[in-house]
């Protein structure tokens, strides 16, 4: 059974491909608004373009290969005993080797410059943002400026925003993907990721760590403001929200729901996101030593009030 | 007390959709007992079959549970392309979030673990013995007893459909999500015991093999010498012995958690979710070299029969498989990059991924250049393997990219992901065993499988497969992540309509292979494998008769060379008719298996709902039906030289050769082999 | 006219009872490194998690090494005894291989029984698996341990039913092989528990 169609064959196969390009990537990580997701962009071009190198010519030498020595072609030279040739083996073994060491310096590099834990070069001072994933929504604190929300963020372009992050629930991942890469939120613990806006709008933001019923609408906005006084602006419209976030608030925020809109609150609690991580580890440590830690710990006492579970 | 959680409200009776896919399942079971009672065939299945200790046998089994949870896993993806194409903007999908979290967790469970796994194992039961010119495997008994342990994992799944509900956490399950506070009903325990029982199955399988090639081979063939298919499943079996316990090691903890209040995993007392993260993926990603590694074997013998010539660089491959396996073990972090393990943990393991793509490349040019001057003939294993070529190189491509850990920050948990590692798994590995079903079933079966439908099977999955995939990738740079039930982003839509005629499409290749194996059978007359070489094969399988008589080997043959088979028709030593036969030792069928696996599913049952003296009674049926195989006298037999002479007589006059005149014939020229009637 | 098969018997046969003995062992030494990989699994999770004492006790605060010293002796000694055992196994005798068996299983119940009264110990007096992290990956550790020496203990109780009914044939001396073999590497993991676990924690 001859094999005609080849070509035409290939085209029809990377036809979705073809249409995908002709298409705006907008929004997505190939639309990158900050420094880190543009970092992260011409990352995955840089790895895709030296890998290519050897996938296209082995791509081709498929078709290639297939199509002069097809059995019909009683021209081709016939060879059924040539197993060995030291030289494509040493060839075969090292441009791979070559590419593969490339791509290593190039991984080694940008995995410390993009690590979620470093703070990004910048002479503005970070913004502060808490984090705190629960079932199912985001609950957001910046501790300097005493407000808090619930699936919406804010700040102004070009100042970077330092998030800690943890989760009153299962696993989560805190994920922008036109500002940077994502890191996982677990519960008794702290992980940390560092962004930029450079470009003014709202980005969506995320889980991207399936974590139960309510996942799927765990959703919220970053909005880079294009000027720190409507950044203000915004700081206010929370502020005016009046609604404390005590224990008692936090706790009933804590209960399962899914599909939340935006809430907003003053802080009531300096330190709850610690007192938060510390439900998970009561006496891992060793007993509280201070009056500053003894008051944490009465904290975490009365969040341990009700278990943030979901009756099935 | 006496059914422990177990009560009539764990039958979904108020689900349509349920109720459907039960009755459907159900009906169909029905038929099939009907016709197996109306052809009075209830006794040749029970020893013929059920109670075989035949790695042929047991091995067609093994295909047969694969292709019919196939079946089931590739319903679930259907319904998932469904869910995704209908539910956005808004839209209410076709299945309530309980019921899709299910449905996601079990499309991958069952496609790992209950099609790939088995579809590799039966690939490797019929054929490993056959290549070194074994009987059978070490432990005939113990293979008969992993195949039942199979079959109880697969009740336990599929029961989790009518009796109480799957887990709703993925496939990997991780904790917190997975623990008893986030996860109160029986999903996840259908999941850990399933996982458990077909685990143990999978492990004694590993162990049986890798005694089977270092005790078993003919005399002559020295490692080094024994067939590339052989090498690929000894390095997953060295693969399975050294990563499956890791599992079981981590789902006994997460269980003990469960059932016992014990605090490996919780996020209270001190328990260490990320522990279960690194010990999940200690096993999970050997797992996928334990599927892929046979695939490669597989494509090695297919393009190199089907190209007539050597396999370029056979010990160049061995070596690669062998890198591959051991750089293996030292990956598992990239599954979890976003984790936050720091720069030079991530770096490392980043860069000790991408160093596996180079044997990986190292055997895809040893494919290219067994073509490379060779005669190709583009039978369904022939396009398969380029079929392959082509899609693993972008799976693979996609992997490396996502082995740096800053390009996965953006990537991991998208549908880029997923793209990647279905490009893969299906690209190679399910390609892989495609072609290997193809290639081997005229051995195992005695006729050929139809052709036409063969090729039209592989350009659907082919065609179907990018179209089903290739959007995914697009969708996770456009920014989606997965395992959601709903979107409402209107630029992910055409993607996910484009998915779906994807699976369609792939959905007509299922169709036009169940209509090859309804047509073939119906034809089979036509297509007969006369001589047990249709593809003129270099492997001493291909030596045999097709199928093989029960024994495999009158005679057990001698080995010069690797391609032992090619280098017998060579020297004009194949088809040789022997002076007299010698007594051959065989084990006996047993139906120790079948009852060890029916306690077994009992134990796994009552552990899952906490019906304890049932759980007593199934270890205790276990033990007692250990203890009396141990004690049984009857084990084995001696087939008497008269009963191999009259298979072997049989077998050489479909030849045409004339056994007793055999001494006339000018047996001393060199042949390539002596088929003096046509073949097909 | 010759062909490459004029041997009687072919290659297979006369290694066959030989060979399944030895077949036998090399599959269970293979079972043995899976064990081994799983008892390394239960020996990391106590690495990471034997300093997570929550609300609970240390390693510093349970551990009475005098009791486990005493648990180490009765198991070392059972492996010696089982030594003894084979040898007169290999020499034939059957009533001594009995008598050793009889031994070993007894200093191997003594293991158990004190093991046992540990942890009935603990439990009462509040420091359970569920209270920590350490506490459930000591239990899983030194309780995974216990339950391979009862099995042990169970398939020792069955040989020398074996034995005693049907003598020292070549079947049970293949058995009493592998068993040997589990027995001694029990005994080698026992060493890592108590040095990992109870001097380490102790100290």
């Amino acid at each position: 059974m001859m094999r005609n169609f080849r070509p035409t064959r290939l085209l029809w196969g990377l036809s979705p491909v073809v249409t995908a390009l002709l298409t705006g990537c907008q929004g997505g990580i190939l639309d990158p608004k900050g420094q880190v997701a543009a970092d992260e962009k011409s990352l995955i071009i840089t790895a895709t373009v030296l890998m290519l190198l050897v996938v296209i010519p082995v791509i081709v030498m498929t078709f290639l290969f297939a199509w002069k020595y097809r059995a019909s072609n009683k021209d081709a030279i016939y060879t059924p005993k040539w197993s060995h040739s030291n030289k494509i083996e040493a060839v075969v073994w090292i441009i791979p080797i070559i590419i593969v060491s490339c791509l290593a310096v190039v991984a080694w590099k940008t995995t410390h410059k993009l690590d979620p834990y470093r703070p990004l070069d910048s002479d503005k001072k970070p913004i502060n943002v808490q984090v705190v994933a629960m079932n199912w929504k985001w609950l957001f604190i910046y501790p300097d400026l005493n407000i808090a929300t619930v699936n919406q963020i804010a700040f102004p372009k070009d100042v970077p925003v330092s998030f800690r992050i943890t989760s009153d629930a299962a696993m989560n991942s805190f994920f922008i993907p036109q500002l940077g890469g994502q890191i996982y939120a677990m519960a008794g613990m702290e992980t940390k990721l560092h962004l930029v806006a450079n470009e003014a709008g709202i980005y969506k933001g995320f889980s991207s760590n399936y974590s139960g019923a309510g996942f799927s609408g765990m959703k919220f906005n970053a909005i880079a403001t294009e000027t720190p006084a409507q950044f203000d602006a915004w700081v206010q419209k929370v502020r005016a929200a009046a609604k404390p976030l005590d224990a008692d608030a936090y706790l009933a925020l804590v209960k399962p729901s899914e599909n939340n809109a935006v809430a907003y609150y003053t802080t009531a609690e300096p330190r709850l996101f610690d007192a938060v991580m510390h439900k998970y580890m009561a006496g891992r440590q060793s007993l509280a030593a201070t009056d500053d830690e003894l008051k944490l710990a009465a904290l975490t006492k009365r969040l341990c009030a009700t278990p943030a579970v979901k009756e099935q | 007390m006496l059914l422990g959680k177990l009560t009539l409200d764990a039958i979904p009776y108020k689900e349509p959709i349920i109720v459907a896919a039960l009755s459907g399942a159900g009906l169909m079971g029905l038929l099939v007992m009907a016709l197996i009672t109306k052809f009075g065939k209830w006794g040749y299945l029970w020893k013929e079959w059920l109670t075989s200790v035949d790695h042929k046998k047991i091995g067609v089994m093994y295909i047969a549970v694969a292709m019919i949870m196939l079946l089931r896993g590739f319903a679930d993806a259907l319904m998932m392309r469904a869910q995704l194409a209908k539910a956005t903007d808004g839209h209410l999908g076709v299945f309530p979030p309980e019921h899709y979290d299910q449905i996601f967790t079990a499309h991958g469970v069952i496609m790992i673990i209950f099609m790939a796994m088995p579809f590799m194992t039966g690939l490797m039961n019929i054929v490993v013995p056959l290549q070194i010119g074994a009987r059978d495997v070490a432990f005939p008994f113990l293979n008969s007893l992993s195949f039942w342990l199979l079959v109880s994992a697969v009740i336990l799944v599929n029961l989790s459909l009518g009796v109480g509900n799957f887990a709703r956490t993925g496939w990997v399950a991780y904790p917190p999500l997975s623990e008893l506070g986030f996860s109160p009903d029986v999903g996840v325990d259908y999941y850990t015991w399933a996982l458990q029982i077909s685990g143990i199955g999978t492990t004694l399988t590993a162990i049986n093999f890798l005694v089977t090639i270092i005790k078993m081979r003919a005399p002559g063939m020295k490692l080094m010498q024994m067939p590339i298919f052989t090498w690929t499943c000894t390095w997953a079996n060295v693969l399975i012995v050294a990563s499956f316990p890791i599992l079981t090691g981590a789902l006994a903890m997460l269980s003990l958690d469960r059932y016992l209040d014990f605090h490996f995993f919780t996020a209270e007392a001190g328990g260490n979710a990320m522990m279960y993260l690194n010990l999940f993926w200690a096993w999970g990603h050997p797992e996928v070299y334990i599927l892929v590694l046979p695939a490669f074997g597989i494509f090695s013998e297919v393009i190199s029969t089907f190209s007539g010539k050597r396999l370029f660089g056979h010990t160049s491959m061995i070596i690669a498989s062998g890198v591959i396996s051991v750089l293996g073990f030292m990956v598992w972090l990239h599954h979890f990059f976003t984790m936050g393990s720091g720069a030079d943990v991530n770096a490392f393991f980043g860069i000790a991924t991408m160093v596996i793509s180079v044997p990986t490349g190292v055997k895809l040019f040893n494919w290219l250049f067994t073509m490379y001057q060779g005669r190709i003939r583009f039978t369904p294993p022939v396009l398969w393997t380029m079929g392959f070529m082509v899609t693993f190189s972008i799976g693979g491509m996609t992997g490396v990219l996502m082995a740096v850990p800053g390009a996965d920050f953006v990537l991991h948990n998208s549908l880029f992901l997923i793209a990647h590692f279905h490009n893969t798994i299906i690209g190679g590995a399910v390609f892989g065993y495609l072609a290997g079903f193809s290639y081997w079933f005229p051995k195992a079966f005695g006729f050929k499988l139809n052709e036409k439908l063969g090729k039209a099977a592989f350009w659907f999955w082919q065609t179907g497969f990018m179209f089903a995939f290739i959007p995914l990738y697009i969708l996770g740079f456009l920014g989606m992540t997965r395992r959601l039930n709903h979107t409402d982003n209107a630029a992910w839509d055409p993607w996910l309509y484009l998915a779906c005629v994807g699976a369609l499409l792939i959905a007509c290749g299922i169709g036009c292979q169940l209509l090859q194996l309804y047509v073939s059978i119906r034809d089979r007359k036509q297509n007969l494998d006369v001589t047990g070489d249709p593809w003129n094969g270099h492997t001493l399988e291909w030596s045999t008769s097709s199928p093989p008589p029960f024994y495999n080997f009158a005679t057990v043959p001698h080995v010069h060379d690797i391609d032992a088979f090619t280098d017998m028709k060579e020297k004009g030593e194949a088809y040789k008719v022997p002076h007299k036969y010698a007594p051959i030792h065989m084990p006996s069928n047993t139906a120790t298996g079948v009852y060890i696996g029916g306690f077994t599913t009992l134990l796994g049952f009552a552990l899952i709902w906490h019906i304890w003296w049932l759980a007593i009674v199934g270890l205790v049926g276990i033990i007692g039906a250990m203890l009396a195989r141990a004690y049984d006298n009857n084990l084995d037999y001696y087939v008497q030289p008269d009963e191999v002479e009259t298979i072997e007589r049989a077998h050489f006059e479909q030849m045409g050769i004339d056994v007793d005149n055999y001494a006339e014939r000018d047996a001393d020229k060199p042949r390539r082999g002596s088929r003096p009637t046509t073949t097909a | 006219m010759s062909t490459y098969v004029e041997h009687a018997h072919d290659a297979h046969d006369d290694h066959e009872h030989h060979d399944s003995g030895s077949q036998t062992v090399l599959g269970f030494w293979f079972y043995l490194m899976t064990d081994c990989i799983l008892f390394a699994t239960a020996f990391a999770a106590y690495a990471v998690l034997y300093r997570n004492i929550a609300t609970g006790v240390s390693g510093k605060e349970i551990f009475e090494l005098p009791y486990v010293l005493g648990e180490t002796a009765a198991l070392l000694l059972s492996s010696i005894t089982y030594g003894f055992a084979m040898i007169a196994g290999h020499k034939g005798n059957k009533s001594a291989v009995l008598g050793w068996l009889a031994v070993t299983f007894a200093c191997g119940a003594v293991f158990i029984g004190m093991e046992v009264n540990e942890f009935h110990h603990l439990i009462a007096e509040g420091h359970g698996p569920n209270v920590s992290a350490f506490l459930s990956s000591f239990f899983g550790l030194v309780g995974l341990h216990g339950l391979h020496v009862t099995a042990g203990l169970l398939w020792m109780a069955v040989m020398m039913f074996e034995v005693a009914k049907t003598g020292l044939t070549g079947r049970a001396m293949t058995r009493l092989n592998c068993l040997s073999l589990f027995w001694h590497f029990l005994d080698i993991v026992w060493i890592c528990v108590f040095t990992v676990v109870y001097l380490k924690g102790a100290m």
